[in-house]
């Protein structure tokens, strides 16, 4: 298929869009598409995220506080790389970005709260077996909920094991 | 764990092709992944490869002893060749992104775990660290859930994810913090493309926070009538919330599909009969098929069956033609690399071959 735009070049990116009530896909090649601001090589991946996300990041901060937060002390990600991937470079850039990130997931997911799981992390070394049981102990009732009764017995012949083993 | 080899694993991740899943006629599977990452790494964007390596190899010590994945394979996606990563990304059991863009190197240590037997797995390395991966036959959202959820509390009471008490499980990308979690399903339209309601349909779900994408996900286009529909927002609802949420809006999707689809074989019965027949004809007799024609051809098919208009092939037939016809699947059973052309005719080849094994009657 050629590009809609040249009708030249064998088209490679394919993005397909509501406009005007109609959906409408236009196809494109690698470098129409790069004209138009469109990264050939994700195929569209990401674009109108990593578009927002700049915008995002323009009006969230001030020149001001873009020099004030970050860059992430842990990967070093600056706000530009963030504004030109959409992506945070480790777990602590969301504590140095923080504020920033509020008003981003906001305006994303019109929220700022994980409602889902809790995540309780595995425990260190140090309390490793009653830890493991705990989280045995966890699985197991997982497992019973979902009537999965064949994981349950295994899970259940490891805690008697585990048991067996901290007893001694 | 055993040692991963396509060719004595023909089916290897294709259990979904069955059609045995609920609403099968409409829905031709369902997907939940949810991303995790771990801490004291930096994301996949910053990691150096020793972090990777670190990540798979803490990974492949849980896998030793995973209940959910005890029959699992881990495939290091820079020891296959190009052939072998294209025929899992023609399976949606890779990303492009875990593969590396064509022409461009795979990142050390990337690796999918996937089961021959259980619709369970994961990519490591990819975006996020972790993300784990189900796929099901048909209209499946909840016990799909279910089934990334077990694999997640396990490798959850083992690894220490990166977890923020406001933000919920953090990503490398925003857009998925929070729950990680997307479950999208694949639903084949074409009653709705043909009465022109489509358009309709689609901007509605986008207004309740759900999404459309075409068969290969982000940025591809939509062919054969087949739409990928997901939850948009993963941060501020419950993982059962965001399930039932889809569960909900699909499941009226889908009673819009077959409405329109009543309404064309009352209004056009001879019309409609024509094209499955037509579609069918082609698909049997073509000397050359395109992908995209293809495509088009079977959505014919697939309505004509779920309309009883023929009685034959099956559905399963079909889902796994529609794989099978992909390129990199082509060239593997044709042991060689094809041109465009050639492509088209092996295609043509393959569909006449497999149509014929199953070849209808007439419906009522």
């Amino acid at each position: 298929m050629l590009c809609d735009n040249c009708g030249k070049n064998e088209a490679e990116v394919h993005l397909t869009h509501i406009e005007d009530n109609e959906m409408k896909t236009v196809h494109l090649c690698p470098s129409c598409a790069a004209e138009k601001g469109l990264d050939a090589g994700s195929a569209g991946k990401n674009l109108p995220l990593t578009d927002f996300l700049a915008q995002m990041g323009q009006a969230a901060l001030s020149d001001e506080e873009a020099t004030i937060a970050g860059p992430c002390s842990y990967c070093h990600t600056t706000v530009d790389d963030f504004r030109r991937s959409g992506r945070l470079g480790c777990p602590h850039c969301y504590s140095i970005y923080e504020t920033q990130l509020r008003a981003i997931l906001r305006r994303i997911h019109g929220s700022t709260h994980h409602l889902g799981k809790v995540y309780v992390p595995p425990a260190s070394a140090a309390a490793d077996q009653s830890a493991r049981l705990v989280g045995l102990r966890r699985k197991l009732q997982r497992a019973v909920e979902a009537e999965d009764f064949e994981r349950a017995a295994v899970i259940r012949d490891q805690i008697r094991e585990l048991e067996a083993a901290i007893d001694v | 764990m055993i040692p991963f080899d396509l060719t004595s694993m023909p089916d290897f991740g294709l259990g979904w092709l069955d059609a045995s899943g609920p609403y099968s006629d409409v829905v031709l599977s369902t997907r939940v992944r949810i991303a995790r990452n771990l801490q004291g790494y930096p994301f996949s964007v910053r990691a150096k490869p020793s972090d990777r390596a670190a990540i798979l190899a803490a990974v492949r010590e849980v896998l030793d002893h995973s209940i959910p994945l005890a029959d699992g394979v881990i495939v290091e996606i820079d020891r296959l060749g190009k052939r072998e990563q294209e025929i899992l990304l023609e399976r949606h059991l890779v990303s492009r992104e875990l593969t590396g863009k064509p022409g461009s190197a795979t990142h050390s240590s990337a690796a999918l775990v996937a089961s021959n037997h259980e619709p369970i797995g994961l990519m490591v390395n990819e975006e996020d660290h972790l993300r784990l991966q189900s796929l099901m036959s048909g209209f499946n959202p909840r016990e799909t859930w279910q089934t990334v959820d077990a694999l997640d509390e396990e490798l959850g009471s083992e690894l220490p994810y990166a977890f923020h008490h406001e933000f919920g499980h953090l990503t490398s990308c925003p857009t998925n913090c929070g729950t990680g979690l997307r479950a999208s399903v694949l639903i084949h339209l074409p009653g709705l493309v043909l009465t022109k309601e489509i358009n309709k349909v689609l901007q509605g779900i986008s207004q309740v926070g759900l999404t459309f994408r075409g068969l290969y996900g982000e940025g591809s286009e939509v062919i054969g009538n087949l739409f990928q529909v997901s939850n948009q927002t993963t941060l501020g609802k419950s993982e059962e919330d965001l399930i039932d949420h889809l569960q909900k809006i699909v499941a009226q999707v889908v009673d819009y599909e077959q409405q329109a689809r009543s309404v064309l074989l009352r209004d056009a019965p001879n019309v409609i009969e024509d094209k499955v027949w037509r579609a069918y004809g082609l698909l049997r007799h073509a000397r050359a098929l395109a992908f995209d024609e293809m495509m088009n051809l079977l959505s014919g098919v697939r309505l004509g069956l779920s309309l009883k208009l023929l009685l034959g092939p099956s559905v399963y037939v079909l889902n796994r033609t529609m794989v099978f016809g992909q390129n990199a699947h082509l060239e593997e059973s044709s042991d060689g690399a094809l041109s465009a052309s050639e492509l088209d005719i092996q295609r043509a080849n393959y569909v006449r071959m497999a149509l014929a094994e199953a070849e209808p009657s007439a419906g009522a």
